[in-house]
């Protein structure tokens, strides 16, 4: 199979979603004595066409999906889904994380367990970690998480519905442990 | 008569995994119809912990993952800040960081050949591999101090040399393993009854393999062509010719069975032992970390900003690790993902269809850590009598299995 270089790759998604692709980036790292290099690819997309980049992923091979990682930033959430492409020879992978971003008012994103069903334990922790709706995917009891964890409480979160919210001069407070575990004896 | 299907949980108590297990079974006669998995009973926030540290601190946090992955999980996390923060390693250091990565896997690889060989009920193999992985350890307590948790990596390279005095002893170990590899082999593959108990048994097929991201010898045994040390080579192996083992190259054929994952497993011993004899040819002079000084190296990382990702092939498959640095003493985000959590799911396809008595060497066959085994409650439904198997039953029912079929 004939590989395709990464700014082809970029130039693909480029003109199949325009201005969609919020930035892009491309990075080599070498190492050893020989230095020869491999590429990762960088690419921010708006959240509309997100579910429609990982289906247009799938045209070029059937990728491995690695994991999903996610920060807070405040008025949104980052989150950004790791695949790679081309395995099977020497050098040529090329790492493609995709990073999109989902407003505070509503937390939804689109499931792609029906592209790679491999992605459903990590879409499950971002349901958990973040209080992120998945779309597409049934409602489970928490997997990572105490089955009676606080509701409507998630750790990686830094606001008022995180574990340890911040204050305001940037340092973590116990505050809301401490208000559920009243809530908790109140109801005992 | 109605069909009536019995409901096996097993689990949850999985100390060694980042998520302990439960299984649920739902059973007719010995068949598995079902199988439901619950991870995550005992998730101890590691990642929530480690972005309150600064990275040299995760790096310890790191370390402790996996007592088995000691080198995999820190490898991969200092490859990520590296990257993000834009910090080359010395040459030596990378080689270094590889042979004791090498060293890692053989430890790894044996100790599971031994809790194989155990579900199947030939303990003495057990008390043969474990005794043969003695010395891999024995020798990383000479390199790094510690028989697991080595505390050898550093961002920017390693914390200690390999010096030429400690040579001999490598080489000694290294000819160790040549000389045992002919037995281990023989007992393993040419065995009839193990051929029996693991051909055909758990198979995943490579599309499943493929569907459910499988990484590591579990995917490499269905005929993934999947290492990362050969599809991005990073560190020293950008310079040693490492090539993904699929089980063809032995066997001539692909089925992606129990089989199959201990010839990948026993080829890769092979491999490590020539990736370190190549390292130890090659090894470059010079300097082993690339700031010396952890005051400065911490300031450093405190003015970096950026995205970096850090992958390592562990034993049981790729290791990734993400980090973002903002200008701030701790990291934005780590974000960790060990091998195991894209292998869970090939459990479901794996088991379907298996006998009670496959589950224990079905479930070690992806070389997770099979303490979760110690208890399993066998519940009727209609009658709701409960009988409690525990692992020593469970093992029982095994090991009568192998003398059964033995002919």
């Amino acid at each position: 199979m004939e590989h395709m270089k990464p700014e082809e790759i970029v130039g693909l998604f480029k003109g199949k979603f325009g201005d969609s692709i919020i930035d892009s980036k491309i990075e080599s790292k070498a190492e050893g004595v020989k230095k020869n290099s491999y590429n990762t690819i960088w690419l921010k997309i708006k959240l509309e066409n997100f579910k429609d980049t990982v289906k247009f992923l799938g045209n070029i091979q059937f990728p491995h999906f690695a994991i999903i990682s996610g920060d807070d930033l405040g008025k949104e959430i980052e989150l950004t889904y790791y695949f790679s492409l081309y395995y099977g020879e020497r050098f040529k992978e090329i790492s493609l994380n995709i990073t999109t971003f989902l407003p505070k008012e509503n937390l939804k994103i689109p499931t792609i367990t029906d592209l790679i069903p491999g992605a459903q334990t990590a879409e499950r922790e971002t349901i958990e970690m973040f209080g992120i709706k998945v779309e597409g995917l049934p409602d489970s009891p928490n997997l990572f998480l105490p089955k009676d964890f606080a509701k409507d409480t998630y750790p990686f979160r830094r606001d008022e519905k995180g574990i340890y919210p911040l204050s305001k001069n940037g340092k973590y407070v116990g505050d809301n442990i401490v208000k559920r575990e009243e809530e908790v004896k109140k109801v005992e | 008569m109605s069909k009536t299907t019995y409901s096996i949980p097993i689990g949850p108590v999985h100390p060694s995994l980042k998520e302990p297990m439960t299984f649920n079974f739902k059973i007719y006669g010995e068949h598995i119809e079902e199988v439901c998995l619950a991870p995550g009973d005992n998730h101890r926030g590691i990642e929530f912990m480690g972005m309150q540290r600064n990275p040299v601190q995760i790096i310890y946090l790191a370390e402790r993952i996996c007592g088995i992955c000691s080198a995999s999980h820190p490898f991969a996390f200092c490859n990520a800040v590296e990257n993000a923060a834009g910090i080359e390693v010395p040459e030596r250091g990378q080689y270094i960081r590889v042979i004791i990565a090498e060293l890692e896997r053989i430890h790894s690889h044996i100790l599971w050949a031994g809790v194989a060989a155990h579900e199947l009920g030939f303990d003495s193999v057990l008390y043969i591999s474990w005794r043969a992985r003695e010395e891999v350890l024995d020798l990383l307590e000479y390199l790094t101090g510690n028989r697991i948790n080595y505390g050898v990596f550093m961002i920017g390279g390693v914390r200690r040399d390999i010096t030429e005095d400690q040579m001999p002893r490598i080489r000694k170990t290294l000819e160790y393993y040549k000389d045992i590899y002919g037995k281990i082999e023989d007992i393993f593959l040419k065995d009839p009854t193990i051929a029996l108990r693991t051909k055909n048994v758990g198979v995943l097929t490579k599309e499943d393999a493929l569907r459910l991201c499988a990484v590591g010898p579990t995917a490499r045994a269905s005929g993934i062509k999947k290492d990362v040390r050969q599809d991005q080579p990073y560190s020293a192996y950008a310079d040693l010719k490492v090539k993904a083992i699929t089980p063809d190259v032995l066997t001539g054929e692909v089925n992606g069975d129990v089989y199959d994952r201990i010839v990948v497993r026993l080829l890769e011993l092979v491999q490590s032992l020539e990736i370190i004899e190549q390292c130890l040819e090659n090894m470059p002079s010079g300097e082993i970390v690339a700031e010396k000084k952890l005051v400065k190296l911490l300031n450093q990382l405190k003015r970096a900003k950026g995205r970096g990702v850090g992958r390592h092939e562990a034993p049981r498959g790729e290791c990734i690790h993400s980090v973002k640095l903002e200008e701030a003493e701790t990291p934005k985000v780590w974000k960790a993902r060990a091998p195991t959590y894209n292998n869970l799911m090939t459990w479901v396809p794996m088991l379907l269809g298996q006998q009670i008595a496959d589950i224990p060497i079905v479930v070690a066959s992806i070389d997770p850590c099979i303490a979760c085994m110690d208890r399993v409650t066998i519940l009727n439904k209609t009658t709701g009598q409960k009988n409690i198997l525990t692992k020593k039953d469970l093992h029982e029912l095994s090991v009568q299995k192998t003398r059964r079929i033995t002919p």
